[in-house]
């Protein structure tokens, strides 16, 4: 019976360090489905405990295992090594966009911090004496916001957004699609203060429709469309004069 | 600038790209009538002078471009120059009034 060849081991660069680092490399056993987390995870069990990095739950849900591989922003503990190594060879880096704590994790407080900016926090109407709000689940505004509400926080739109990168004050995909949802919830209140939060030279305005974030998304969200509503509904709001 | 006026900064270059495919279109295609046709200057210059047409179409091309332009550059001082403000806004604005006067002269110059 023929013997099957060993693998060649995976060459993996991984950023170290803060914003001044550098990639050092590593070798790494190859297995079968290995994904690029469980790359790092054995670099930091195996060979160095000091290697700094995020993840929870190991199966796309909590989105914190985001780093760049290969140059590309992916949640790691989804890419499968095999799809994503180049002749064995893996570039493991922190996402960009983002200031570098140490090693592949992010300070993601600016991140959230424009959600806020982006007014994405909900504001009721009702008070408990209301009945519940009935929301049709065929109505547009909820069918606009069906898919945009799946969104995880993980942050490879941003990452993956030339604009952030030009523009640092840009608010990013995430927080102008998390923005969107809040305009289509028949339940909320701040319309009118989350269109002028949105529509100012940092928000949905500075969108190029590049479509990055589409691209990247892991979940398959198009906050590019979310974008192209806050853009529509900003302008029919500033021609009502109401922005 | 204000939301608002961001707002109405986009919706202007929208409105002006869309006037701008149309007239492109046309203008190319004019271009590639007048070099099949191998007409001179001097036979453009008797079809444009006096039309109400021509100038018309050549004057809402300027415009478009004159408003179209300034808003592009705007955006690419501030991406690329990390220009922005008031500054910035000036200068753009006065690159649109610069091609608004330069355009609007050439189409004088052919349909008057």
């Amino acid at each position: 019976m023929a013997m099957r060849e060993p693998e060649k081991p995976l060459h993996a660069s991984v950023w170290r360090g803060g914003e001044r680092g550098r990639f050092q490399s590593y070798e790494v056993p190859r297995q079968d489905a290995q994904t690029v987390l469980d790359v790092v995870t054995w670099i930091q069990r195996r060979v160095d405990p000091s290697l700094a990095y995020r993840f929870a739950c190991r199966v796309g849900m909590c989105g914190s295992c985001a780093m760049t591989v290969n140059g590309i922003p992916r949640w790691t503990c989804r890419t499968h090594v095999a799809r994503v190594a180049v002749d064995d060879r893996l570039e493991i880096a922190p996402l960009a966009n983002l200031p570098i704590v140490r090693d592949l994790v992010v300070d993601m407080s600016e991140f959230f911090d424009k959600w806020a900016r982006a007014k994405g926090r909900f504001v009721p109407t009702a008070t408990r004496h209301d009945d519940f709000a009935r929301v049709r689940p065929d109505s547009p505004p909820r069918r606009d916001a069906d898919e945009a509400i799946q969104c995880i926080g993980c942050a490879v739109c941003y990452a993956a957004c030339d604009v952030v990168a030009w523009n640092p004050d840009y608010l990013g995909p995430a927080a102008l699609n998390r923005s969107w949802t809040l305009i289509r919830d028949a339940r909320d209140g701040a319309r009118r203060e989350r269109l002028a939060a949105v529509a100012g030279d940092a928000g949905c305005h500075a969108c190029h429709t590049q479509g990055m974030c589409s691209e990247r998304c892991p979940t398959h969200l198009s906050p590019t469309a979310s974008i192209a509503g806050l853009k529509r509904a900003s302008v029919v709001a500033a021609l009502r004069g109401e922005l | 600038m204000s939301a608002r006026g961001e707002t109405y900064a986009w919706l202007a270059q929208r409105a002006s790209a869309a006037v701008l495919a149309l007239c492109v279109a046309v203008h190319l295609a004019t271009l590639i009538f007048a070099v099949h046709e191998g007409l001179s200057a001097a036979a453009i210059l008797s079809r444009t002078r006096g039309s109400t047409a021509w100038m018309g179409f050549y004057a809402l091309f300027v415009v478009a471009v004159a408003i179209h332009a300034p808003l592009g550059l705007r955006t690419v001082a501030a991406e690329w120059l990390s220009w922005r403000g008031r500054g910035a806004d000036a200068a753009c604005t006065a690159a649109g009034i610069v091609l608004l006067v330069l355009g609007l002269r050439a189409v004088a110059a052919v349909t008057l």
